[in-house]
């Protein structure tokens, strides 16, 4: 595995439209629930626990080699809100664009066939590490962090907060990060002898409920 | 069931509903033992109507409970509970289980509707329900949890729903709370504070045509359509009562 090729993946100017979306924080944030570093911290580790190990696994079980069209269904059911499928499908028609023509492979153009409006991001996000040359964890770490890094950015955003908080709210999630990169990759490995159920479904409801209320707002910064 | 010991209690209570070919519903199987006690009550019409009476209190740490209902094709069921369960902390060691498993076969109907589980300082709690719903069952099926009595900390929960219907998973759902639940289970991503949390799945084979159009209900609770015949409503709140209110509300809306 080439660590260069990991650094590539994950740097938030990879050209996959990752910026346009909050992770649900422009939502938490005009419902008063973040309003300052702590709050995001807490925020970001609930994320990271929920949807971070999820969307971690799914990568990871992607890098390993799991049919795809099992993992995205997994992914579908695993994501009750219509308004975050939606959004996962474009990030996910996004990153394979750019990971098609950043490393060329049969495995991303099938998917591409397989999935003209897209499959869900982290399920293409694995296939893309795949190509890369990258292995399981390197998949579930990169899946981890965007679940986190996602959010304090945009939060930098809303309520103008001084970047190194943010920065200094990810670097304090970095243990727990590694943690559930780890956990993620666990249950990959279970998936080719017990199938997409062996995925864990850990869920956040009010990322769920945040995201349909904020998809009925006529003017917002982000897209989800 | 096994009885008392030191590793708690273990028992299992089963359902099953059948059409009586008169336009009723029988119920062939209506067993339970020690805290699942399930009571055929008055029916309405065509459907049958189950209470479960906790005979015992618990889950208790170390307990674990199984619970199966079936309804066969044509049959029609309502299954509610006289009272909360309280999961509560017990003398035997580790969490207990609770494993409730829902079949409702093609042209059945299922209405899967008991009262809270309330999640007592100090109690561990695992439940499990997985619900596999045949093409044409229908199905609407109730969970809330309350964490904590009033005042009081909650234990740890962690509940896990998964339905299956027409041959697909389409919703897969946990949510792990209290003392010792991953980070930031009461933060802005999951709680928010909030103590009840609840969610309501509707399955109908005409959602595969006609899905129910996500709606907001304020910034607390959501109506969506799933990704196969089926909507959730899901919902946090300050208390139970609260919870109760926008669930009903949700599910008068969805007609």
């Amino acid at each position: 595995m080439s660590r260069a090729a990991l650094l590539v993946l994950a740097d938030g100017r990879f050209p996959a439209g990752g910026h346009a979306h909050s992770g649900g924080a422009e939502a938490a944030v005009k419902a008063g629930r973040i309003t300052d570093a702590a709050t995001l911290e807490e925020f970001c580790r609930g994320r990271l626990h929920t949807a971070g190990l999820v969307a971690g696994a799914l990568a990871a079980a992607a890098a390993l080699g799991a049919d795809p069209g099992e993992l995205d269904a997994a992914a579908d059911a695993r994501t009750p809100s219509p308004a975050l499928r939606t959004a996962a499908r474009r990030l996910g028609r996004q990153l394979l664009r750019a990971a098609r023509s950043t490393w060329p492979s049969s495995e991303l153009d099938a998917l591409a066939r397989e999935f003209p409006k897209g499959a869900h991001q982290p399920v293409v996000l694995g296939l893309a590490a795949r190509a890369a040359g990258l292995g399981p964890e390197d998949a579930a770490h990169c899946a981890a962090y965007e679940s986190v890094s996602g959010p304090a950015t945009a939060t930098v955003r809303l309520l103008s907060l001084d970047p190194f908080d943010a920065t200094g709210a990810l670097a304090r999630l970095a243990p727990e990060l590694d943690r559930v990169a780890d956990r993620a990759v666990a249950a990959a490995r279970r998936v080719r002898a017990e199938g997409a159920d062996a995925l864990p479904a850990a869920s956040g409801p009010l990322l769920e409920v945040g995201a349909e209320w904020h998809a009925a707002w006529p003017v917002r910064l982000f897209a989800s | 069931m096994d009885g008392v010991t030191a590793t708690g209690i273990r028992a299992h209570a089963r359902i099953v509903a059948r059409a009586d070919g008169r336009g009723g519903t029988a119920l062939p199987v209506l067993e339970g033992e020690g805290p699942l006690a399930p009571r055929r009550t008055r029916s309405s019409g065509s459907e049958a109507k189950v209470m479960l009476v906790g005979a015992m209190s618990g889950p208790l740490g170390g307990d674990r409970f199984t619970l199966g209902v079936r309804v066969e094709e044509g049959a029609r069921l309502h299954v509610g509970s006289a009272a909360a369960t309280l999961a509560l902390p017990g003398q035997a060691e580790g969490e207990a289980r609770y494993d409730v498993r829902l079949d409702v076969a093609d042209g059945g109907e299922l209405h899967w509707m008991p009262e809270q589980l309330i999640s007592a300082e100090g109690s561990e709690l695992y439940v499990t329900t997985r619900v596999e719903a045949g093409a044409g069952a229908r199905l609407v099926l109730r969970e809330e949890q309350v964490l904590g009595r009033v005042g009081e900390r909650p234990g740890r929960l962690t509940s896990r729903l998964t339905v299956r219907a027409g041959g697909r998973t389409v919703l897969d759902q946990e949510l792990a709370c209290g003392l010792g639940a991953p980070g930031g289970w009461d933060g802005p991503a999951v709680l928010a504070g909030h103590r009840a949390v609840g969610q309501l799945v509707v399955v109908r084979p005409e959602f595969a045509e006609r899905p129910v159009e996500a709606r907001a209900l304020g910034a607390c609770a959501a109506v969506v359509p799933l990704a196969g015949p089926a909507a959730l409503v899901s919902a946090v709140a300050p208390d139970a009562l609260r919870l109760r209110r926008l669930l009903d509300e949700a599910l008068t809306g969805l007609g």
